[in-house]
């Protein structure tokens, strides 16, 4: 099984440096830095209500930078307006899935692909890694199963063509059949050179996939590993994510 | 019959007045409090401008039907633009804001143009005598003793209003921006995350809402006269109408429209229309208690 594929020159396409964030007057992410290289997977590891989430929703620019610099490809994202954020290439896949209730799958799927102008070629590519969502084009996005509805986020995030995909819990409440089919999807646009930030809770599941793993403890960093280095040594995942 | 027919164009009115109030309250989960005054302003305006424009009266009143409109829609982006978004759309503090909009264009009406209601004329006013079964035949020669009639001006704002209603069907549910409207309502920080501009959908979406009463109030006109305390009516009625049908929910607005607009007409022409007004409220109260997303409403506002 090939493992690590790098990226030839090794530039950061996703990178946080120094990030402080929070909601309103409490601060919750502080100095926080990561960088996921394209072709990458890094995984983001820590307890419940670490920041992991926070995180996310700082990239996306939907939590203000209190400071600190947040660039995609070497362009700064941090200080565009929130809705500029996708439109540079990161699709955000949130924890519980949040689709746009009320809009069938096809709308759902619509908006994705409106962010960057995507064609009607890329809404083929993705309904081929989700056959089943074809089958439900026309179906209100709530009345989906739980593991439709995972399908459908990320297959809405795909629909933008992102360089850099954030993934926040997506297994969260899924049958293993449905964990593993995530999680070829996830393998593959990691082939395609896509730069991958996942959030997971359960340990054994990120560390069949990923490449690094970032422990996040109170919204500061923790040590960064390669997953190699974890599953020879267990005992660090329990200090951070303890039982 | 003749009660049905007035009931028909207080509810064709209303229906737009209302779908303007949902359609804000839907999207921005703003309470607009100032929705009655953006009607008043539209029926002022639709009077200044088929005042200033000679000739034919339908020549000014089609003037105001599309300027006043406008006016008032961008009077409410801006308001939209300097006061709303700078208190972040908070539900609370935005009711206060649409307050103080509504006694400020209230009291700048009151002091420009004055307190006198004024009448605007109607484009066309043919008197209509209704037969009492041919429904459809409709013939000026035909006069009923009990004066069974109506004018043509009436039935065109029922068929103004419907065409008009299907119009913001069409665009909620066939045009892309419906599309991003309808997802900046299911979820505003999703919408951002696939690029959806939100603050503009909001201006935009409160630019509408208030045109939609501009224009429900210059369709108006001609039956009521345009007044600077005209707006209470109607705002109070759109609430009653919101809360029956479901708040934010378009076809719950349009039905509840018409049973309250048809069954104000038809109590206010046999009894009174205070008593028109008590069952309304009475109906409201019902409705919270037994049904509080109202009934068509989904859960989860
Ligand atoms: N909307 C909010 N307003 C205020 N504080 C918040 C808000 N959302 C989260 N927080 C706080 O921020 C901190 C981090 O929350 P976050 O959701 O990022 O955790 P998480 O790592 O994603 O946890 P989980 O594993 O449970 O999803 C928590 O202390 C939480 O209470
Ligand atoms: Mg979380």
């Amino acid at each position: 099984m090939p493992r690590c594929r790098r990226p030839i020159l090794g530039v950061a396409m996703l990178r946080l440096e120094a990030v402080n964030s929070g909601y309103g007057r409490a601060q919750v992410l502080r100095d926080l830095s990561l960088e996921v290289q394209a072709g990458e997977i890094l995984c983001l590891l820590g307890r419940n209500g670490a920041g992991k989430t926070t995180t996310m929703q700082t990239i996306m620019g939907l939590l203000p930078l209190m400071s600190g610099r947040i660039s995609l490809d070497g362009e700064d994202i941090g200080s565009l307006p929130a809705h500029e954020v996708p439109r540079r290439g990161i699709g955000y896949i949130p924890q519980g899935r949040r689709l746009f209730a009320g809009l069938t799958v096809a709308q759902n799927l619509e908006v994705g692909l409106m962010t960057r102008g995507s064609g009607r070629e890329v809404l083929e590519e993705v309904l081929e890694l989700f056959p089943r969502l074809r089958e439900r084009m026309g179906q209100k996005a709530q009345t989906l199963s739980g593991g439709e509805q995972q399908m459908l986020a990320t297959a809405r995030a795909l629909c933008l063509r992102p360089k850099a995909l954030l993934l926040d819990e997506p297994t969260e409440g899924l049958q293993p059949s449905m964990i593993e089919a995530i999680r070829q999807v996830i393998v593959k646009l990691r082939a395609d050179g896509v730069a991958i930030l996942l959030v997971e809770q359960r340990v054994d599941a990120v560390l069949s996939v990923a490449d690094r793993v970032a422990f996040i403890e109170n919204g500061r960093n923790g040590e960064i590993l390669s997953a190699e280095a974890l599953r020879a040594d267990h005992s660090i995942v329990d200090r951070y994510v303890g039982v | 019959m003749l009660a049905t027919l007035e009931g028909s164009v207080t509810a064709a009115v209303l229906a737009l007045t209302a779908v303007g109030l949902s359609l804000v309250f839907g999207v921005m989960r703003v309470v607009n409090i100032a929705h009655g005054e953006f009607f008043m302003l539209g029926a002022v305006i639709a009077y200044v401008l088929t005042r200033a424009i000679s000739g034919h009266p339908a020549v000014g009143f089609a003037v105001a039907l599309v300027v006043a409109p406008v006016l008032v829609g961008v009077l409410a982006v801006v308001a939209d633009m300097t006061i709303l978004k700078r208190l972040d759309y908070d539900p609370e503090r935005t009711i206060v804001a649409t307050i103080g909009l509504l006694y400020i264009i209230q009291q700048l009406t009151l002091m420009s143009y004055g307190p006198d209601a004024r009448p605007v004329e109607a484009p066309f006013n043919t008197r209509l005598a209704l037969p009492w079964f041919e429904w459809g035949e409709n013939g000026l020669a035909m006069y009923w003793p009990w004066g069974l009639s109506t004018t043509s001006y009436k039935l065109a704002v029922i068929g103004a209003a419907v065409v008009l209603l299907c119009g913001i069907w069409a665009m909620m549910a066939r045009t892309r921006i419906g599309l991003v409207m309808r997802a900046t309502q299911a979820d505003r920080d999703m919408a951002q995350a696939f690029g959806i501009p939100v603050e503009k959908v909001y201006a935009m979406v409160f630019g509408i809402g208030a045109g939609l009463a501009a224009m429900a109030a210059v369709l108006i006109v001609p039956i009521q006269q345009a007044h600077y305390l005209m707006g209470a009516d109607p705002l109070l009625l759109s609430f009653i109408v919101v809360i029956i049908g479901g708040l934010g929910s378009l076809p719950g607005t349009v039905v509840a429209a018409i049973l309250i607009g048809l069954s104000d007409g038809i109590i206010s022409v046999f009894f009174s229309p205070t008593l028109a007004k008590i069952l309304a409220t009475l109906l409201v109260g019902l409705v919270l208690v037994f049904r509080p997303q109202g009934l068509f409403g989904t859960r989860g506002v």
